[in-house]
């Protein structure tokens, strides 16, 4: 189990690194939303510092849904994923090598470029350091619910814009708490880890959620 | 009794005897709410007639997360024992949710204008609700956009438990949320008790809407089971055909098919 885990694991490391190189792709659109934002509200630095957090986390939503549908479509297209249902190792784990490495090429790019992008609405060092916190605590979550999004219009044609009505509902919380612990840490009556230990639990919880109930869509697909 | 019923025959037979009553005593009981809501209910010493909105503004709400524990419901019984009613009850119930969820929306906006002077506020019962909207709209597009009816049911089945499970942490996190931004709530819900003759009025409209819900899920999943009924003779009819077509003799019976498609 450990091995196909770790085998799915590289396969989809390999493929998102030779075929779409995504990770690079979602910064880039990560770098693009954070762009146009100043755009729309005006270049005042000290309205975007206050709301610095908040436009950081919708790009990082935004950027979650980007690649999503592909995250089992792919695999249902070219028939691996009736391969991958065949074999021993249950589905569940199967979704968590998935969704883990579509984590890695897509969530810990983010995670990594979000001081660079703090600079660009003016975050202090603590607000940077409180995003990169929160962006890593918070982006598994998205990954998770996502996936089940994922599995369901897995075959589906027309699956992307679904797909996004689907989980969209579901990442608020994630969504709250994360913008509200990086505001807790740029001064607030919020202590910091009040939000942070919050948003902690939601993704517990969305990975328990998203493995099984993706695990549970892809089974009933077939 | 639920074994008996579970039977899609004769729970068309006994549905059909049952939703002239129950729409019957959902029109009475409605017009008696209505009458007392309008007629015989005070207004509100503050809130002048604006409060009979509550009247239909109240049930709604009721019944737009009633129909929601409806579909959880069902979808265990599809996704448990693979039962066809249940994915027709969990399909008819999704658009009636939707639409008594909406209903809430819009009176509680209508309301909202005179009262708070403003159609909108992002207060956490209101944006709960609107989330509410967002998921049945998911619900609903899912439906649509898979055409194998015994497929569709089992994927949304899915979606609707995994937003029960979630439905509890967005509210929550909803509350949260509005409590950061606005922590003395100018919001009053109604005042600290319930004078009996708004109480009154309120649990019979209460009663009437809860009602009409029960009609149109019946009503709604009659229609289900006859939809799925021309699905399944309009494909045994297609392989008629095509089967005629392949040997022009009548060769034998129809393929024998059991269960839908």
């Amino acid at each position: 189990m450990t091995r196909s885990f770790r085998a799915l694991l590289i396969r989809d490391l390999r493929l998102a690194a030779r075929v779409g190189g995504s990770g690079v792709m979602g910064l880039i659109f990560f770098l693009a939303i954070v762009t146009l934002i100043p755009f729309a509200l005006g270049p005042d630095l000290n309205l975007l510092a206050r709301i610095g957090p908040a436009i950081l986390w919708i790009a990082a939503v935004l950027a979650t849904l980007l690649g999503l549908d592909r995250l089992f479509q792919a695999d249902e297209e070219d028939g691996s994923l009736d391969l991958l249902r065949l074999s021993p190792a249950p589905l569940e784990v199967i979704v968590l090598a998935k969704v883990l490495a579509y984590w890695l090429t897509t969530g810990l790019p983010l995670v990594i470029a979000a001081p660079l992008f703090g600079l660009l609405v003016a975050l202090s060092p603590e607000g940077m350091l409180a995003m990169v916190a929160t962006l890593l605590v918070g982006t598994p979550a998205l990954a998770f619910l996502g996936a089940v999004g994922a599995a369901l219009t897995a075959s589906l044609r027309r699956g992307g814009l679904i797909l996004s009505i689907l989980v969209l509902p579901f990442m608020i919380p994630t969504l709250i708490f994360g913008v509200a612990a990086a505001n807790a840490a740029l001064g607030g009556t919020v202590p910091f880890m009040t939000p942070f230990l919050i948003l902690m639990a939601i993704t517990l919880v969305s990975a328990v959620v998203g493995t099984f109930g993706a695990a549970a869509a892809l089974r009933a697909g077939e | 009794m639920i074994r008996e019923l579970a039977n899609p025959t004769r729970f068309m037979s006994l549905s059909g005897i049952a939703l002239p009553w129950i729409g019957g005593l959902s029109a009475v009981v409605l017009v008696v709410g209505l009458y007392l809501a309008f007629f015989v209910a005070p207004a509100d010493y503050q809130q002048g007639d604006t409060v009979r909105i509550m009247y239909v503004h109240v049930p709604a709400a009721w019944l737009g997360l009633f129909f929601y524990v409806t579909m959880a419901a069902s979808a265990v019984g599809s996704l448990v024992w693979r039962h066809p009613l249940a994915d027709v009850s969990q399909k008819a119930a999704a658009p009636i949710g939707a639409a008594f969820t909406l209903i809430c929306l819009v009176t509680g906006s209508l309301w909202g204008k005179p009262m708070w002077g403003t159609y909108w506020v992002w207060d956490a019962r209101l944006t709960s609700m609107l989330v509410l909207l967002l998921i049945y709209g998911g619900i609903l597009a899912l439906w649509n956009a898979i055409e194998e009816p015994n497929r569709a049911a089992r994927a949304v089945s899915i979606l609707t438990l995994v937003g029960a499970v979630n439905i509890p942490v967005v509210k929550f996190s909803v509350d949260w949320w509005n409590t950061l931004h606005q922590p003395a709530s100018v919001f009053r819900m109604g005042g600290s008790t319930i004078h009996p003759s708004i109480l009154v009025p309120l649990l019979v409209m209460a009663v009437g809407f809860t009602l009409l819900g029960v009609a149109l899920h019946l009503s709604g999943m009659r229609t289900e089971i006859l939809r799925r009924r021309v699905r399944t003779l309009t494909i045994l009819e297609a392989e008629r055909l095509d089967a005629g077509l392949a040997h022009p003799a009548p060769a034998g019976p129809a393929p024998i098919r059991t269960g839908a498609a």
